[in-house]
């Protein structure tokens, strides 16, 4: 299946997946059913706007603005995380 | 010369065997032989005091597991206080008896997943396999309902013999059923599965197979069901890092409130277990002999100890080397580069040769105990 995230997709976090700040080891983490995965900084920032609303577009030009960085790289890397996330059944769209 | 002791990580993962009580009596069950009786299970309050220090202590997972959980009439409870706790809760059931009367109410609790068991797809084997009569009905229905309440659902098959014909079956029974996940993981031969490992082990063609079929389907299904497969030890060429390593992500807690490394560590003579009504979980995760004993690299004999996979997969499986070789510090004869590999390869063929009607011996209480369950 080679089918990628669009940019009019609308991703959400499912019932089952939630994005915690875990204090004993200082990271920010998802976490899903028999699985968690390590997120960066960046990651952190990108999964606190996924709420359901905000298309994928939106989340580009929202982290566009707060980084002030090319619009090609944040489109990029929020496309590549996004889609891994949902290949591996913890993101919905 | 001694390197210095590596910082010991925080433990990720604990297994609550909340009770040993369960309709089912699969012969490959991973509760010990000896199991624990309802009059020694733990109270209510002991395990909201252990699942609050295993939060603090770092854990993110909590599998409330059994024995069948929900036979524990506190098990909302329980549920709930893992929420409070910011613990993530996976209820590991098979959906039979009061399953699905209580699941409502663990939804609401905060149950985070679901983890149901089938023991095949055809109804006359699951039950064969199960020895229960009426449970594939059971299971449809509270498979339905979990998804109808909106909560991930993950579908466990234990594979052997008797059921690694349906693996496709079992596929797409997961797809239908609406699971996120389905995790097939082969027989691992301890306790119970021990016990009936000629009436369990399957040949290798059919293994081959079947690792042919998971390859095939998570291409087909990526995106819609991730597939978790465990390969059967047996016909492995390395042993699997067991429980993520002796005493490095892992805690088990036994109905009686034993705290075990894994939950097959007991089969191990001379371990001392602590116990959760003696102790906290932080100081038996860091001092307890049983989780010293194998913890890290320093008791590794030869081959591991010189070997550069030491740090994968730590050996292998103790108890299985104590099983198959008679000393738990052995390379797991799982690893090809254990003198005793051979001999298991061997022994897995002449097993699975073995007659295809072998009858099973299945769980049961021992027979002093005809209260429970």
């Amino acid at each position: 299946m080679t089918e990628v995230l669009r940019l009019d997709d609308v991703p959400r976090v499912p019932r089952g997946v939630r994005l915690r700040f875990d204090e004993v080891r200082g990271t920010h983490l998802l976490l899903a059913p028999e699985r968690s995965f390590d997120l960066d900084a960046v990651a952190a920032d990108v999964l606190g706007l996924v709420d359901g609303i905000r298309s994928v577009d939106d989340i580009i030009t929202a982290l566009a603005e707060k980084y002030l960085e090319d619009r090609a790289v944040i489109e990029r890397d929020v496309i590549g995380l996004l889609d891994e996330l949902w290949r591996k059944r913890v993101l919905d769209r | 010369m001694n390197a210095p002791a590596p910082e010991l990580p925080a433990p990720i993962g604990l297994l609550a065997e909340l009770t040993h009580r369960c309709p089912l009596r699969c012969p490959y069950c991973s509760n010990p032989l000896e199991l624990d009786k309802r009059s020694g299970e733990l109270d209510t309050a002991t395990w909201r005091r252990v699942l609050s220090e295993a939060a603090a202590l770092g854990v993110l997972h909590v599998h409330l597991s059994g024995g069948e959980p929900t036979i524990r009439t506190d098990i909302v409870e329980i549920t709930a206080h893992c929420a409070q706790s910011g613990l993530y809760s996976n209820l590991i059931t098979s959906g039979v008896g009061g399953a699905l009367e209580k699941l409502d109410a663990l939804a609401d609790a905060g149950l985070d997943h679901v983890q149901l068991s089938f023991q095949a797809v055809d109804k006359a084997n699951a039950e064969r396999i199960g020895g229960f009569v009426n449970a594939q009905a059971q299971k449809m229905a509270f498979a339905g309902r979990v998804t109808a309440l909106g909560l991930p659902l993950t579908l466990n098959a234990v594979i052997h013999r008797g059921n690694i014909d349906e693996m496709d079956r079992i596929i797409d029974l997961a797809v239908a059923l609406g699971a996120r996940r389905l995790e097939v993981a082969h027989t691992q031969y301890y306790g119970w599965a021990s016990l009936n490992r000629a009436a369990l082990m399957p040949t290798r063609a059919d293994v081959d197979r079947s690792i042919q079929i998971v390859e095939t389907a998570r291409k087909a299904l990526e995106g819609r069901l991730v597939i978790d497969f465990v390969v059967p030890d047996y016909y492995a060429t390395y042993p699997k890092a067991c429980a993520g390593g002796w005493g490095r992500r892992l805690m088990n807690v036994t109905p009686s409130g034993r705290v075990l490394p894994c939950h097959a560590a007991e089969t191990i003579p001379g371990l001392e277990f602590w116990s959760v009504r003696d102790r906290s979980l932080a100081d038996i995760w860091t001092s307890s002999p049983a989780f010293m004993a194998y913890r890290g690299t320093d008791w590794m004999l030869e081959p591991c100890r010189s070997c550069d996979r030491k740090e994968r997969d730590w050996g292998g499986c103790r108890c299985q080397a104590l099983a198959l070789t008679g000393d738990a510090s052995a390379t797991d004869p799982v690893c090809v580069y254990s003198p005793h590999h051979a001999r298991i390869k061997a022994l897995a063929a002449a097993e699975a040769g073995a007659s295809a009607d072998h009858a099973y011996v299945y769980r049961s209480f021992s027979s002093g105990d005809r209260s429970a369950p």
